[in-house]
């Protein structure tokens, strides 16, 4: 088992003829990804990397009865990708797309609000399912099939929880990361429920970073509802205040967003926090050893 | 991208929000005569920084002759102004706005962002205008009145009661104040703006409802579609390292220790830092060299690492996801070739082709310290640097 995709999950790529487009679809189709389908308006018609390429989301859902759409069209124009995906009925949209201007994405939350679709990113790596499904950019040989639901705000991050809990033999169910925007689709607590009801996840790494108030919400989240063994780490306990640490939601404002106010939050709520983003998979270890 | 006060009032007055009459002026002989085109017997010389603070800092003087207004103009123009916002160093003062005196009768807050726990737009106002308003929040909160606006249907009419009650104006007051900010959110939403501060805003003795300061930022990720606002960009008030790091597309912060960073992706460079400050070092910045870093890309980061004298070490942090390690290693043999590093370089590379990127950095007969994983990266980084 895993949370949001698998070997079933049947993959559309908006963007699919461009450069980004091209050179990750071809990765995630070489590791095994259920492509079906590619989305590039004016290319209808043709193929592109073995899969056909329609007009319109709608086409290319009708015809493949693809459900998960994975996104790399240009900022300008990705947050118009976003809302065409969830208007052809798809279940799941990674946007992968960095620099999308946060009123577009003010607009696609609230259009999207009523929708029963979810959206992973923007300005993320993606979802991985070890061995079945990767839908991003991430480099998919460091996973190994495995029991820990990883999530994260960070892209290389990522890869850092995901290798160390290769190299500690845990593997990993799901790995979602959720994307450095201020304003995204899922967050930590979606993702946490998610895991929470996966019978295949034994515990979840949850790697944050300074900005906003997601890490604080999902501490008071895991109190109630998460019994599975959380490691959990910050970035950015020597980021100052007021400047943007590269990501567009890493900064902190007016004294709120902190790395200490969420570590406190966090160790409050019972995870096991650590300090060094090096210990996330000897602690994860180590919680499910005793 | 900021806007200095005077660009940020002439978009508000494009707006039709009413602001006090202004003219900026690059010389004291201009602020005089602007002083003089615009009347009365009051003016205020104002310094045009990107920072808040200015009042305290000495930035905004009273003027009551014209010969006032000369010497503060003098006394501003070509300084630095340190502010509490402004770092140690001060903003360079290269534009001064004199504007008309306004009669004052009370101070308020405002300002919009976009609030990240509801997603949506959002008015804070206090009538404690003119303090430090994060000050009022966290003393005082019940004095903050704050409104999120639906994107669909936009900001509603009693939304502005709830804030112009709050603020306890009277029912004209009111009534200017709900058309002011329909206009504020009318322009915050088409010049993509990311913050709009006005402290204060004030009413006058007349009982009109004025924006006294204003203070605007455009979202850098929209400016693609703002060509018209690109002309407002003031590079002097930038950090020159921050600015060159951006022309190469490095996400650079410049900070106060004596190790340097470069890392890829933004999370791993905050990580970064982090582990070099707990295994007792102090990071000089940080640097993301981003998911498609090249090796002129990585050069130019070295140059800019290296412009900072206080750098001790350099400690570059790789998890080659897209990456691949050895572009990165020939990108870090070139530069150091290239610009003479005469610091220790650690280089900690983790993910594709990593054992390729080892070796060429074990074989280039460069001085590089390889380290096996963070900690060790971390560790040899601190000794490196001597602290």
């Amino acid at each position: 088992m895993s949370i949001l995709v698998d070997s079933s999950s049947k993959i559309v790529c908006q963007g699919i003829t461009g450069n980004q487009g091209s050179f990750h679809t071809e990765q995630c189709i070489e590791y095994g990804s259920n492509v079906v389908a590619g989305v590039t308006p004016n290319r209808g018609g043709e193929e592109h990397l073995g899969v056909p390429v329609f007009n319109t989301m709608r086409d290319a859902v009708a015809a493949t009865d693809a459900d998960v759409s994975m996104i790399y069209v240009p900022a300008p124009f990705a947050a118009d990708a976003i809302l065409e995906a969830a208007d052809s009925g798809v279940g799941l949209i990674v946007c992968i797309t960095e620099g999308i201007p946060v009123l577009d994405m003010v607009r696609v939350k609230a259009a999207i609000a009523d929708s029963d679709c979810r959206l992973i990113g923007p300005n993320c790596p993606g979802i991985i399912t070890p061995d079945e499904c990767k839908i991003g950019i991430m480099p998919g040989f460091i996973h190994r099939k495995g029991r820990i639901g990883v999530v994260s705000r960070s892209g290389t991050l990522t890869y850092e929880a995901v290798y160390q809990t290769t190299q500690n033999e845990l593997g990993q169910s799901t790995c979602v990361g959720i994307g450095g925007d201020p304003v995204r689709g899922m967050n930590f607590i979606d993702c946490l429920a998610l895991f929470q009801a996966d019978p295949e996840t034994d515990g979840i790494v949850m790697v944050g970073e300074i900005g906003g108030t997601d890490e604080e919400a999902a501490a008071e989240f895991m109190q109630s509802e998460v019994t599975k063994p959380v490691v959990a780490y910050i970035a950015g306990v020597t980021a100052p205040p007021g400047k943007r640490m590269g990501h567009a939601g890493a900064i902190i404002a007016g004294g709120k967003g902190t790395a200490e106010d969420k570590f406190r939050a966090l160790d409050k709520a019972g995870a096991a926090t650590v300090r060094s983003p090096a210990e996330l998979g000897s602690k994860m270890f180590e919680l499910l050893s005793s | 991208m900021n806007l200095h006060e005077y660009q940020s009032k002439r978009l508000f007055a494009d707006y039709g929000i009413p602001v006090p009459q202004g003219v900026p002026a690059e010389s004291a002989d201009d602020a005089v005569q602007a002083a003089g085109k615009l009347g009365g017997d009051l003016w205020v010389v104002k310094a045009q920084v990107h920072a808040g603070g200015r009042g305290k800092a000495g930035g905004v003087k009273l003027a009551r002759s014209a010969d006032d207004v000369r010497q503060f103009a003098e006394e501003m123009l070509g300084k630095q102004l340190v502010t509490h916002q402004s770092g140690p160093d001060g903003l360079p003062v290269n534009i001064v706005y004199v504007e008309a005196g306004s009669d004052i009768d009370r101070e308020l807050y405002l300002s919009m962002l976009v609030d990240r726990e509801v997603n949506k737009v959002s008015f804070i106002a206090s009538a404690a205008g003119g303090m430090d308003i994060e000050k009022v929040a966290a003393e005082t909160p019940e004095q903050i009145f704050s409104v999120a606006v639906s994107p669909a249907a936009g900001l509603q009419s009693y939304q502005a009661r709830q804030l112009a009650f709050g603020l306890g104006l009277d029912k004209t007051q009111a009534r200017q104040f709900a058309d002011l900010i329909s206009r504020l959110y009318r322009l915050y939403i088409e010049k993509d703006a990311s913050l709009v501060e006005v402290n204060p805003l004030i009413v006058t003795k007349a009982g009109d409802v004025i924006a006294l300061d204003a203070k605007i930022n455009i979202e850098d990720n929209a400016l693609f579609r703002h060509k018209d606002l690109l002309g407002l960009r003031d590079t002097s008030q930038e950090d020159p390292t921050e600015r060159e790091a951006a022309e190469h597309d490095l996400n650079y912060v410049s900070l106060d220790g004596d190790i340097a960073c470069m890392v890829n992706g933004a999370g791993l460079a905050m990580a970064t830092m982090d582990l070099i400050k707990l295994h007792g070092g102090e990071p000089a910045n940080f640097l993301d060299v981003g998911g498609g870093a090249t090796s002129e890309r990585v050069a130019a980061a070295f140059k800019l690492i290296l412009s900072n004298e206080k750098v001790r070490a350099i400690l570059v942090n790789i998890f080659g996801g897209i990456v691949r390690c050895d572009l990165i290693a020939e990108g870090i043999i070139d530069a150091v070739k290239e610009v003479g590093v005469s610091v220790p370089v650690i280089a900690r590379l983790e993910g594709t082709n990593v054992e390729k990127g080892r070796r060429l950095l074990a074989e280039s007969g460069l001085d590089i310290i390889s380290a096996t994983d963070l900690t060790d990266a971390a560790k040899k980084a601190v000794a490196a640097s001597g602290s």
